[in-house]
């Protein structure tokens, strides 16, 4: 079944989630949002990953998506970790407001 | 020769020393610096006198009457110096008749007058300091003295500038100390012009710039005489001029005086302003073949001894007297050597070191003794208060007026003697030479009275310093030296020197005439002393009623004849204005800082442009990422898009 949905679609598909994740990262104001952008950025990488995998026959594409979630699933980790501290910190999670750092 | 004479142990001891204090000397205990500055002229004196010993030893062994066959004596360091193409330049050292003479008196009088510093410096914070420069200049001496060739003379002869110079600055906290450093410097760098200028040509002319080489090329080619050879001889006689304060450069000289009076001794009366005398006898083969320099030094020689003899009759700072003192007897050396006397000349030099030398630490003793008093108008009656001071200062003062049979009388006659024979303008040099001794005798004497006779002047009672025993030993010493230095006679001296300097002329009917002018020359010295006897004892009130009757005159010699101020206006101010406006504001700020600003500005404006990119803003950057990400697609896809619709392009290169 899958066979009878061109390659394109999947590719297209993978290319607006990515899109998708770009403007969201720029345009929200909100960290978990901004955050939540990244992971829909790395997923419809993973779409595309596993697209290709399985139109080349090539087992890598798949232990590169095991990669990316593994990855991801760790930068969750830290990241939610961070956003809570700066949370308690700053009462703020808008990210304009989270400029100690500017000069 | 068989054994080496390890010649380059005598610049290398005073050189340890020099390190020595100069590093540790502010760590280390008085005693052990006084020890190590005593040691270093010490040991130099003594490889000396083991020279001496060797050299005579070997002459002796002849068993006939004492010959130097063995001279001059060459050692070179054992590596190549410069060697560039045809250019062999090693570091020799030579030892010679000229050179053993300079020696001794370099290290001798300079080890007397580090003992006598002992005392003088005991109670100055820059003690270490002091006594490492001192060494230094002992160092750069032997360097310049034992040097065998211009370049190895040229370091010494540098480094004895650079050493004076420290010296004269000692006190740098003192404006006019630190100002008549700098003069000294920059007024010898003109004479080091003309050394310099005349090296480049004799490395043109011969190749070479061995003394013993040159003069080899010399004796093998009589017929080369003035040309290219006057030029170089003028150019030497103008580094000898800078370096021994003959007119024009002499203003340096006066002006060191602000150094301590012991350096004054040592360097400014009896060594270093001597070297300009060591190098025309060193180099009198070349002179010898340009009679127009030679003429050209004895007339600078006789002018300047004229000329600072007046000035120094009404100078009231008692080291001042001395200086000018020291320029105008320097005047004589010079007059010696365009004679072509060159070993009356160095006979001259010899006995001025001791009794110059004497003078200044007499001096010293009666400036350390009135607790830093320089004038001679707050002194007098002095004699019962430093009786040895008064003694010895007594001595000096007879042997430089010529007075026999002490040093001065034989040697200034030797010059005096030398120039009347040379014919026409000879004999009017003699004539110079014949009131300048006049007037030398007139004011020594004057110094003399007004400071150990009469009544004290001092305004405040000082507090009398006693002088300790390590300045008046120097001084006993020195004032024998003086009274027995002359007793060789000029013409064993002569005879002595002569394979180094060549011999004096005209021998025939030498004494019955020379007797003659030694009387004249005594009795001119003691019409001066007369004179002064006149002014300064019998009627004191003489010489302000003759200032009075004559202020023009006066005025002119109170005033060193204007020529500080006239050098002032016509060298010193226009180049401070060209520095200060063509160097400084055109130059400097409006060229130079102008392109700096203009680079700077440039810098800072395309850093303010650039700046808005680096906002620091995460999220601008990742736009920009995006952006970046997208305009590559754009390209990457353009073509393939565009074809779609029948338009086809390509990029170039892909």
């Amino acid at each position: 079944m899958i066979d009878q949905v061109p390659i394109s679609w999947y590719l297209i598909l993978s290319a607006t989630l990515f899109v998708l994740g770009v403007l969201g990262f720029l345009i929200k104001r909100n960290l978990i949002t901004v955050f939540m952008s990244i992971e829909l950025m790395l997923n419809g990488v993973n779409l595309s990953f596993v697209t290709f995998a399985h139109q080349w026959h090539a087992v890598k594409g798949q232990i590169f998506v095991f990669f990316v979630m593994m990855v991801a699933a760790a930068e969750a980790a830290v990241g939610l970790a961070i956003i809570i501290a700066i949370f308690r910190a700053r009462a703020t999670l808008a990210v304009d407001r989270i400029d100690l750092m500017k000069l | 020769m068989n054994a080496p004479l390890h010649l380059w142990l005598i610049p290398l001891l005073p050189f340890a020393g020099f390190l020595i204090n100069g590093l540790f000397g502010r760590r280390m205990p008085k005693f052990l610096v006084t020890t190590v500055a005593l040691l270093a002229p010490l040991g130099a004196f003594l490889a000396v006198l083991f020279s001496v010993d060797r050299v005579y030893n070997i002459a002796f062994a002849g068993n006939g009457p004492v010959r130097f066959d063995n001279f001059p004596i060459v050692e070179a360091l054992p590596f190549s110096w410069i060697n560039i193409g045809t250019l062999h330049i090693d570091f020799t050292f030579v030892l010679d008749q000229l050179s053993l003479l300079m020696l001794l008196v370099v290290t001798g009088v300079g080890f007397l007058i580090h003992i006598y510093s002992v005392g003088y410096m005991a109670d100055d914070k820059g003690y270490a300091r002091y006594f490492s420069y001192l060494n230094l200049f002992l160092f750069f001496m032997t360097v310049l003295v034992l040097a065998g060739n211009a370049l190895v003379m040229f370091i010494g002869w540098e480094g004895v500038g650079l050493a004076s110079y420290l010296l004269i600055g000692f006190w740098f906290t003192k404006d006019a100390a630190a100002n008549a450093g700098k003069k000294a410097f920059i007024v010898n760098r003109i004479g080091d012009f003309g050394f310099l200028i005349a090296m480049f040509m004799l490395l043109a002319n011969f190749g070479t710039l061995t003394f013993s080489e040159i003069a080899a090329k010399l004796a093998a080619n009589p017929a080369w005489t003035g040309g290219v050879l006057t030029c170089i001889a003028l150019c030497l006689m103008l580094g000898a001029a800078g370096k021994s304060a003959q007119l024009p450069l002499y203003v340096w000289l006066p002006d060191a005086m602000e150094g301590p009076t012991p350096v004054s001794a040592l360097i400014h009366a009896a060594t270093m302003v001597t070297a300009g005398v060591y190098l025309l006898a060193r180099m009198h083969f070349l002179f010898d073949r340009s009679p127009f320099a030679l003429a050209v030094i004895a007339i600078i020689g006789a002018a300047t001894a004229l000329f600072a003899a007046t000035i120094a009759l009404v100078q009231t700072d008692i080291k001042r007297v001395l200086a000018y003192s020291t320029i105008s007897q320097l005047g004589y050396m010079f007059l010696g050597c365009g004679v072509a006397a060159y070993s009356a000349a160095i006979f001259h030099l010899m006995t001025h070191a001791f009794f110059k030398a004497l003078l200044f630490l007499a001096a010293g003793s009666v400036i350390h003794g009135l607790g830093g008093e320089q004038d001679l108008r707050k002194m007098g009656g002095l004699r019962k208060k430093l009786p040895v001071t008064f003694a010895v200062t007594t001595v000096g003062v007879l042997a430089i007026a010529g007075i026999p049979p002490l040093a001065g009388f034989f040697s200034k006659d030797a010059i005096l003697f030398a120039a009347f024979q040379q014919g026409t303008l000879g004999k009017a040099l003699y004539f110079v030479g014949l009131i300048t001794a006049a007037l030398t005798a007139f004011y020594m004497f004057r110094l003399w009275y007004l400071t150990f006779l009469g009544e004290s002047r001092a305004q405040e009672h000082h507090q009398h310093h006693p002088t300790p025993v390590s300045m008046l030993a120097p001084l006993v010493i020195l004032a024998l030296l003086s009274i027995v230095g002359g007793w060789m006679g000029i013409e064993r001296f002569a005879t002595y020197l002569a394979p180094a300097t060549g011999p004096i002329a005209n021998e025939a009917g030498r004494s019955q005439l020379e007797l003659y002018f030694s009387i004249i020359a005594v009795a001119v010295a003691a019409a001066g002393w007369f004179i002064a006897h006149n002014f300064y004892k019998q009627k004191p009130s003489r010489p302000a009623e003759l200032a009075a009757a004559l202020p023009g005159a006066y005025n002119v010699l109170v005033h060193k004849y204007y020529v500080d101020e006239f050098y002032g206006a016509v060298i010193v101010k226009p180049l401070l204005a060209f520095s200060t406006y063509a160097l400084g504001w055109v130059v400097d700020n409006a060229i130079l800082g102008g392109l700096a600003w203009l680079l700077g500005g440039i810098a800072t404006f395309s850093g303010a442009l650039l700046q808005r990119w680096q906002s620091g803003n995460l999220r601008s950057y990742a736009a920009w990422l995006a952006a970046g990400a997208a305009v590559l697609l754009l390209f990457l896809f353009a073509p393939t898009i565009l074809g779609t619709y029948g338009i086809s392009i390509a990029w170039k290169g892909w």
